[in-house]
């Protein structure tokens, strides 16, 4: 039970992480590998508001999520849209996209360790037992939890019940058709890229509540989100959530019964499943 | 047989200039001799690298893990077996390696494998820790033999040479030729008959064959190896940029790369040593936005830019599937 709930609580977080992939790479189509970046970047700057001006992380929130979204904005725009522009086909921008994105990462990644350096961060914030069930987990990995749902619950609103979120979607399943109902698409990817980083860097302020950061773990988290992804379909919502409670799941199990050295390979484990079995997604079609 | 006269001219100057390579180490030692065994290993591994990553267009980010596997060879065997030996059983492990990933992934959408081989060095990392402390005891191995920078430098350029003399007998092949199409357009290549999956696993296992003999090659320098250093992703994404950056449409495009980035790395990691990932960032975005086909590719169309062929459209197109 305590691990049940344990991978669960990690899950939610998870699922904020792959949410904000699910949306850069299913509906702008750039595969952002500086993802991880953009999470630790915002584990950063929350301890930075909380032990510098006592800000707290949830109220960091608001000043976080706004700013990765318009510098996630500024990222696509600059950056990724000229690689759009040139791509002839979506093999070729895949590629490009990939390779411009490890220069971000690396690029963050270096300018990172130059300001804190290679150490591990952590600070207290809600560090008090919290019950459920019998059970005592940290306060902190609660709050996350639950703030982790109400924002991905406000993106699912957002996605299906709002003309703008319909056009995000349809971007997704068809650019070229979308522009054929008058959604104009470029604008459209463009905010759907901004909206994942944004989502991305609150999942990083939730993550560092509970979570022991430093500079260079970008790439691990990259790597859960893809997988994730991949796991629950891309551009798939319900598929992201049920999967990153299964990889929270898997690695909570695999870190308290066999060793917590092998959680990458616990993960590594899923995906072959999932390339095996169901390369498509947990609620994906088979391509015909 | 019937091969065209430059290529055999380019064969005959290739030769020629690793005779006059294998020289080095007699005139020069220490400082030069060591830079000259990095720029030597890179050289393998980036060419290897291209045979597969080339043609394809798949990025694979696997050569640290291919890497690590031939060091740990060594390391596991080196006090039971002679090391010629060892470079065999390196070739094994890189083969059944790449092949392993190839059948989960290579089967599928090429995003799908880009993203396997991003965490495998880590994994493979992991995992070797894992069974080192459960099972073996101390998390580091010893190796020692009487192996020198000379020997290593030697080694190399034997392998260099012998990666360069594969890539041009799978050029003239028939897989050579199956990759040419796959690489162009893969519905072209499924309608044709080509075994696409296949070919792309035949030529990931070739590649990381001879990059696991890079690091079986490597082994005794590191003299205590340790998971962190064997399996250190950096080494992935430093061969990626070295082959970019030279341009993977020629054989030899890679070595243009390799040679001056090589040195940049040295003198960067010697100087200021924080600065390592901000350069491999500016790195990769360079060859984005200024250099999409690297130096060589770049130059080649200048070239042809000012003097156009005589025969036209059609010379281009061959050209540039080769």
């Amino acid at each position: 039970m305590l691990i049940l709930l344990t991978g669960l609580l990690l899950g939610g977080t998870y699922t904020l992480i792959a949410l904000g992939l699910t949306l850069q790479y299913g509906v702008a189509r750039i595969m952002n590998l500086a993802n991880g970046e953009t999470l630790v970047a915002a584990c950063f700057v929350t301890f930075w508001l909380y032990t510098g001006y006592g800000i707290n992380p949830l109220l960091g929130l608001l000043v976080i999520g706004p700013g990765a979204f318009v510098i996630n904005w500024l990222i696509y725009a600059w950056l990724m849209q000229p690689l759009v522009k040139r791509a002839r086909n979506r093999g070729m921008l895949e590629v490009d996209s990939i390779l411009a994105t490890f220069g971000l990462l690396f690029l963050f990644q270096g300018l990172m360790l130059q300001a804190f350096g290679g150490s591990y961060f952590n600070y207290e914030f809600l560090a008090r037992p919290f019950s459920i069930m019998g059970d005592s987990f940290g306060l902190n990995r609660v709050v996350a939890c639950v703030a982790a749902a109400v924002i991905a619950a406000a993106l699912y609103v957002f996605l299906y019940h709002t003309d703008r979120g319909t056009a995000v979607r349809a971007v997704a399943v068809d650019p070229r058709a979308a522009r054929l109902v008058a959604i104009d698409v470029r604008r459209t990817a463009a905010f759907a890229f901004a909206l994942g980083g944004a989502i991305t860097a609150c999942a990083g302020t939730l993550l560092s509540t509970f979570y022991t950061f430093n500079t260079s773990m970008g790439v691990l988290f990259t790597m859960k989100a893809l997988i994730i992804v991949i796991m629950g379909g891309v551009g798939d919502i319900r598929g992201a959530v049920l999967a990153a409670l299964v990889l929270g799941l898997t690695e909570t199990l695999v870190a308290s019964l066999l060793d917590p050295g092998l959680t990458l390979a616990a993960n590594y484990a899923l995906f072959i499943l999932v390339l095996l079995f169901r390369p498509q997604g947990i609620f994906g079609k088979r391509p015909a | 047989m019937n091969i065209p006269r430059n290529e055999l001219l380019a064969v005959g100057a290739g030769l020629a200039g690793a005779a006059v390579l294998a020289f080095l180490p007699l005139v020069t030692e220490g400082f030069w001799l060591s830079v000259s065994v990095n720029i030597m290993l890179y050289a393998a591994i980036c060419t290897a690298w291209a045979l597969f990553s080339g043609p394809t267009h798949l990025v694979s980010l696997a050569s640290a893990a291919f890497f690590g596997v031939g060091t740990y060879s060594v390391a596991i065997f080196i006090d039971v077996l002679p090391f010629p030996a060892l470079v065999l059983i390196a070739v094994a492990a890189g083969a059944l390696l790449a092949i392993l990933v190839g059948l989960a992934t290579l089967r599928l959408s090429g995003v799908y494998f880009v993203i396997f081989t991003l965490g495998l060095a880590e994994l493979m990392g992991q995992i070797v820790t894992w069974v080192q402390t459960n099972f073996g005891g101390t998390i580091g191995l010893y190796i020692f033999t009487d192996l020198t920078e000379a020997h290593l430098y030697w080694m190399l350029l034997a392998l260099t040479v012998i990666v360069f003399m594969t890539g041009w007998l799978i050029n003239r092949s028939r897989l050579g030729l199956a990759l040419r199409i796959i690489g162009n357009d893969e519905a072209v290549a499924r309608h044709v008959g080509v075994d696409t999956a296949r070919a792309r696993i035949i030529l990931f296992a070739v590649s990381g064959a001879f990059i696991a003999v890079a690091g079986a090659i490597m082994a005794p320098r590191y003299s205590y190896i340790t998971p962190d250093a064997a399996f250190n992703p950096m080494t992935s994404f430093l061969v990626v940029i070295m082959a970019l950056l030279g341009g993977t449409r020629r054989l030899w495009g890679p070595l243009v790369g390799v040679v001056p980035f090589t040195l940049v790395m040295d003198f960067i990691s010697g100087h200021f040593p924080n600065q390592t990932a901000v350069i491999v960032g500016i790195a990769f975005l360079a060859i984005v936005y200024v250099l999409p086909d690297g130096v060589t590719g770049q130059l080649e169309s200048l070239f042809r830019r000012r003097r156009p062929t005589d025969q036209g459209l059609l010379a281009t197109t061959v050209e540039e599937g080769r």
